[in-house]
């Protein structure tokens, strides 16, 4: 199976301090689901941010569904991003948007046909149980409802690559299961799935699921091998 | 489409700020009056200076200057018979002798009824097409101290007034257009600023620098359009005052100024025109503030 992601020895410092990120290096295959887990200010939201392309690396080199991303010019870059759905760790919802149009953003930025787009956001809306409050905007919404709609707008448009920090941080077990269950759902339609997270319960649920731990910037397996969930070996 | 005025509501939304009405929009009107103004004035100074070209280009006096009465007369008679025949002359008239005298009458008094007074013969000539070397020569050749005169010099510095007012006012409307621009790119780049998180997360999304630029375009295009549209509204009203005004001076000249119906015409257009211009000047703000982040 190809590779979608891969990093070499990539590194990133922000502004002039020391290194967020040092010498990671390790490849995604395409189609695999995967959890990256390691201790607050490890560096998993830097890491993440690389992949989805909200940053350059200061170093390294890294592939995104086989081209070289740093390479990348800037007008190309939307089209890289469609392929990519980001749960962001502080939500990033439109404030002044209603639920249902913060989670239709996707498919309008894509330039679906607006007839095309009421039955996803509807389904989307349903399978995060917010159905009722559709026309509700973020600010009058629980922390719990903004990351709901927050992994609805990011699954909804199919991306070929998912991205989600922390996606259950916010949400009681039951519905942190539900929506690993969309995520695995999406995965076995050939989703490619990359989940940080601080939840040890979640890692068990994923079966074929495979374990990234970065600790103080590194990856703690410096060879770059990926791990697979504790127990399995 | 670039002057998308109805785009779908939900994209409406996107930069909303919530304020129904805009500075903006008053700034647009403002500007359109001033331009309207601006403009009606070129335009009123062109057709002036236009009418002054039809009404004057084609004139000119013969004067014969002659002591002698009798040579005068005949002098006057073969004048009036020749310059006739001449290709492009529509009109040849002695000016009456009577008439002449009391035009004089304020200079010299009774003294300018004397018939024996030597008096010059004033010939006026309508020649629209005519060439004014060849009438000259013509006339030289009949009376060789005859004088032509074309109304277009005595005139001149009218015309030269009326023409750089309408320069003045095409500069005006240039300076405006500029200033519009201007306010344009500024609100653009503030715009780019307090919406800065939301178009992080479109970009986020995939949106291209373009499909953000446009929902810029389109609220300046619809406010400029709106603004304007009233600013225009309000100058057209004022200039049509005006002039009625101007007719009921009844100035021969002046009528020129009157617009004609093509010119209320490229007025309404202005309004279109400012709408296109902070359109662009939007999307060139967005596209190269833009183009600096990643
Ligand atoms: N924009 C930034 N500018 C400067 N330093 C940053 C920036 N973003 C993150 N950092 C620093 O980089 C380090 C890694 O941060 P990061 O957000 O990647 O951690 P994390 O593993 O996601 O932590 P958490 O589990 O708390 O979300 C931290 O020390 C943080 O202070
Ligand atoms: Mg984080």
């Amino acid at each position: 199976m190809a590779n979608i992601v891969q990093f070499e020895n990539v590194g990133l410092r922000y502004g002039t301090g020391s290194e967020t990120l040092s010498d990671v290096s390790f490849t995604l295959k395409s189609g695999s689901f995967y959890f990256l887990t390691g201790p607050s200010g490890a560096g998993k939201t830097s890491l993440l941010k690389l992949l989805y392309l909200a940053q350059r690396p200061s170093r390294g080199v890294i592939r995104l569904f086989g081209e070289d991303a740093g390479a990348l010019p800037r007008q190309r870059l939307p089209g890289f991003r469609r392929r990519i759905g980001v749960v962001f760790q502080d939500f990033r919802l439109v404030p002044h948007l209603s639920a249902y149009d913060n989670i239709a953003l996707p498919l309008r930025v894509a330039g679906v046909q607006e007839s095309d787009v009421e039955a996803p956001v509807r389904e989307m809306l349903a399978w995060v149980g917010l159905t009722e409050r559709a026309r509700a905007k973020p600010p009058t919404l629980s922390g719990g409802e903004q990351q709901r709609i927050a992994i609805a707008r990011a699954v909804i448009a199919r991306p070929e690559l998912l991205v989600a920090d922390e996606p259950t941080g916010n949400v009681d077990p039951e519905m942190a299961e539900r929506l690993l269950y969309l995520f695995e759902s999406l995965n076995r339609l050939g989703t490619s799935v990359v989940v940080a997270t601080h939840d040890f319960h979640l890692l068990h649920r994923i079966p074929n699921a495979q374990m990234m731990r970065i600790e103080h910037g590194r990856l703690s397996d410096p060879t770059g091998v990926l791990r697979n969930p504790p127990g399995e070996s | 489409m670039i002057l998308g005025l109805h785009p779908h509501a939900s994209e409406r939304r996107l930069l909303d700020d919530g304020q129904p009405t805009r500075a903006m929009t008053w700034i647009m009107a403002i500007m359109l009056f001033l331009t309207v103004l601006a403009g009606a004035l070129g335009l009123g100074m062109f057709g002036a200076t236009a009418q002054l070209d039809r009404a004057l280009s084609g004139r000119l006096t013969v004067q014969i200057v002659e002591p002698i009465a009798s040579l005068r007369d005949s002098q006057a008679g073969a004048m009036v018979g020749t310059l006739a025949k001449l290709p492009g002359v529509t009109r040849v008239r002695e000016v009456d002798r009577a008439h002449l005298a009391q035009l004089l009458k304020p200079w010299l008094g009774d003294a300018g009824l004397d018939p024996d007074l030597p008096m010059p013969a004033m010939i006026d000539v309508e020649a629209a097409g005519a060439d004014f070397a060849t009438i000259e020569q013509a006339a030289r050749r009949i009376a060789p101290a005859a004088r032509v005169d074309r109304h277009a010099q005595w005139l001149s510095p009218v015309r030269d007034f009326l023409s750089s007012m309408s320069w003045l006012a095409v500069s005006l409307m240039l300076l405006i257009a500029g200033a519009t621009a201007a306010v344009v790119l500024l609100a653009a780049r503030a715009g780019l600023d307090t919406h800065r998180d939301t178009i992080d997360v479109l970009h986020m999304l995939g949106s291209t620098d373009v499909q953000i630029a446009r929902l810029f375009q389109r609220r300046i295009a619809f406010d400029t359009l709106l603004g304007g549209i009233a600013g225009t509204a309000a100058a057209l009203t004022l200039v049509w005052f005006l002039q009625g005004r101007l007719s009921a001076v009844g100035s021969e000249m002046l009528g020129g100024v009157a617009l004609q119906r093509r010119d209320w015409f490229l007025l309404l257009l202005l309004p279109l025109g400012f709408a296109l211009l902070s359109t662009l000047a939007a999307r060139v703000a967005v596209l190269r503030t833009l183009g600096q982040r990643l």
